[in-house]
């Protein structure tokens, strides 16, 4: 059959299995959203601003595991994606971003709305396509899904002219990919599994450190069978949070420089450390040569480039988390139950407990009063940066995988509220929050207006200190309390604005009304709710790790 | 300590960018780099030269091995390479020294590509140290103008 690119485009996305796209229109993608508006197999979600539309492409990745896909128009339009794309890209996340371009004999001439976003991403996505001739354009797309999706996922660009967009070809759809420079390689090595096995045998103070890779794998049954069988206690980065229970009793919680004290402490106490799609990343190691320093190190991943980059691995096994894990499992037996290493590392739970000072109405105290009201139910939380979002990994307890949606790599404030938006499309059925901070919602309040017309029941929590708090924490404890431009005493009325856009919206400033405030946003279910905590101002993240040092050397109050 | 890389790549648009890109971002400097296609015109070959410790050089092979176009990356050692690098080299030349500078290409076993009245141009092919060495030498005739490959390489036959 006969189509114009822009059909074809969308014919591939079809066979590709995309059920909803996030995007916003303009001059060089007309064509696409001509075609759009006849063939509507696939659902196209109008958001605000094109940075939201890569963030809740993201959040519906994260949510559901499939290729988020995001569609924004040529120049500012695809401009706008690239923090979307960096995020995606620091945080292993499978998607694809569509780009218009000005026509081919436009290139090069600093045409209207043109700019280089092949060029631009180059640092930040997976791999790009500039599609330069509507021909290309099917096995072009199939490859990008296959490489997003693929060996270690990540976001990928194509960049479409719009002559490619009307140009007509007779359309094929490739069955198979063969890239033969990109064959990722997914099965562990036998003989490095073995020796993993050996070493697991001989450990008398194992520690598993559990990241995102173990999410993006599929893999928590396995982590799980793994840390049964060996008895061995399991610590999770702010990526790998879900991988395993947070309410088993091996779970340490998350490890690092807002960690739990126990998690550090047995991290820098352990003689073998498996790490499992993790990275050794600065906020997880914090002094690196001082990271786990009696420890033999098993490292597992799917990129051959994590093994070696940041920390030298005894053991590195380079494949698929779940394949490697499931092959692990056979070899290892169960003879060494570590008994005094578990009976230690519950010690030191009982004495270094995550807590605060129960006065006022405290932030910790609304995540806690939300994990009572929701922890039997399916639920999604999603966060912006900053304490909000190191207090969510605190005080709520994330037993399954996907029910926690966080930007750790890049650290996007903005984040969470488009993200809470895909991933509520994604999982129509789960509660999402979104807990969010005083500056972080306002970077991408625009929209709760996609939100409100796809009627998204998405709850968002505002943890109103009227402060950029994290970078207010640091002033505090490193910069001698010069609170330099983080006083956000002039912030709008939450509420208000909430309102406008068409969501319920309350303000809350009483602990006693805590509970029933989230109870009340729960019974909401035709539209998004904010609730807008008047926090106390000025109270910190602990433990705190301050940059640079050993994680054990950590401020507890 | 300096290493000459061979990265096989997808001979595509946009190849070199991706390829450079990565060295400046990852904070290695490269000395030369030289590109063409191969004997399979899909495919191109590009010879970098940089600098770094074994450390820099694994994960700097590991991180082009993830750009998706890479098909092949190998450290070419002395010991196993043959090394070659071509530079053009117009001198200022005048009766009175023209017979002195023909001794030296002569010497080098350089060739004199083009004569003008008051220039000579000299083809120099071979290892960097060599390429060096002629330079040196003409430079007291004053050189007007140079220009270098950067060096390409192959391993040597049989030490596959």
């Amino acid at each position: 059959m006969e189509l114009t690119g822009a059909q074809a485009l969308l014919e591939c996305l079809h066979k590709e299995g995309v059920e909803i796209i996030f995007g916003y229109p303009g001059g060089v993608v007309l064509p696409l959203y001509d075609a759009m508006y006849v063939d509507k197999r696939i659902k196209h979600i109008l958001v605000r601003h094109e940075q939201g539309a890569a963030h809740a492409a993201d959040g519906y990745a994260r949510a559901t595991g499939k290729v988020g896909v995001c569609l924004a128009t040529s120049g500012p339009g695809a401009t706008n994606l690239t923090t979307g794309i960096a995020n995606a890209h620091m945080d292993s996340i499978p998607m694809i971003a569509i780009t218009g371009q000005v026509a081919t004999p436009l290139l090069g001439r600093d045409s209207f709305q043109e700019a280089d976003i092949t060029g631009i991403t180059l640092p930040i996505s997976k791999h790009s396509f500039l599609v330069k001739r509507t021909e290309d354009l099917p096995r072009m797309v199939k490859e990008a899904f296959y490489i997003a999706r693929s060996g270690r996922p990540g976001p990928v660009v194509i960049d479409i002219p719009k002559d490619v967009f009307t140009g007509k070809i007779k359309f094929s759809y490739p069955e198979k990919v063969d890239i033969p420079s990109y064959k990722p390689n997914l099965m562990g090595h036998p003989k490095q599994i073995a020796l993993a096995a050996k070493a697991i045998a001989a450990a008398r103070k194992p520690v598993m450190y559990v990241g995102g890779g173990a999410i993006s794998a599929n893999a928590a049954a396995e982590v799980k069978q793994l840390a049964e069988k060996c008895n061995i206690p399991v610590t999770m980065t702010l990526m790998g949070l879900g991988a395993f229970p947070g309410t088993h009793e091996l779970s340490l919680g998350m490890l690092g420089m807002h960690g739990a004290a126990y998690a550090n402490y047995a991290v820098t106490d352990s003689d073998l450390l498996i790490a499992v799609g993790a990275r050794f990343d600065d906020r997880v190691t914090g002094h690196i040569a001082k990271f786990a320093p009696n420890a033999k190190i098993i490292h597992i991943d799917v990129d051959p480039a994590e093994i070696g980059k940041n920390v030298r691995a005894d053991i590195p096994i380079v494949g698929d988390v779940k394949n490697v894990l499931k092959a692990l499992i056979e070899k290892v037996g169960p003879k060494e139950k570590h008994a005094d290493w578990v009976a230690q590392i519950n010690e030191w739970k009982k004495k270094y407990p995550l807590s605060y000072k129960k006065e006022g109405l405290k932030p910790q105290f609304v995540i806690e009063q939300f994990y009572e009201l929701t922890k039997d139910k399916e639920v999604i939380i999603v966060t912006e940066v900053g304490q909000n979002q190191m207090w969510s990994t605190q005080f709520y307890k994330y037993d399954q995988p996907r029910s926690w949606i966080s930007s750790g790599g890049l650290g996007t404030m903005g984040f969470g509220l488009p993200a809470a938006n895909g991933a509520q499309f994604g999982r129509p059925d789960a509660i999402v929050a979104d807990f969010a901070g005083d500056g972080s919602i306002q970077m991408n309040i625009q929209e709760l207006t996609t939100a409100v017309n796809n009627k998204l029941p998405i709850k968002i929590y505002v943890l109103d200190n009227c402060f950029l708090g994290m970078v207010r924490q640091w002033q505090e404890l490193i910069y001698e309390r010069h609170y330099s431009h983080t006083n956000l005493c002039n912030n709008p009325d939450l509420v208000k604005i909430a309102e406008a856009y068409g969501a319920a919206a309350k303000r809350v400033e009483k602990v006693e009304d805590v509970k029933a405030a989230l109870e009340w946003s729960l019974t909401i279910t035709d539209r998004p709710v904010l609730i807008d905590f008047m926090v106390a101002k000025e109270e910190n993240v602990f433990p705190f790790v301050p940059p640079g040092q050993p994680i054990n050397e950590m401020l507890l109050d | 300590m300096r290493h000459t890389i061979s990265v096989i790549v997808e001979n595509k648009p946009g190849v070199l960018s991706r390829v450079s890109g990565l060295f400046a971002r990852r904070g290695f400097n490269i000395e030369s780099l030289a590109v063409g296609v191969t004997e399979d015109p899909n495919i191109s070959r590009m010879t970098i030269v940089a600098e770094g410790d074994e450390r820099d050089l694994e994960q700097i092979t590991k991180q082009l091995y993830k750009l998706i176009d890479t098909i092949k990356v190998f450290d070419l050692p002395k010991e196993i390479a043959v090394e070659r690098e071509l530079a053009l080299i117009k001198v200022a030349a005048n009766e009175k020294n023209r017979a002195e500078i023909t001794q030296i290409v002569d010497i080098f076993r350089a060739r004199i590509i083009d004569v003008a009245e008051d220039s000579m141009t000299i083809e120099m092919t071979g290892e960097e140290g060599k390429v060096e060495g002629i330079e040196k030498l003409l430079r007291k005739f004053g050189i007007k103008e140079m220009v270098r490959t950067g060096k390409i390489a192959l391993q040597r036959g049989g030490a596959e």
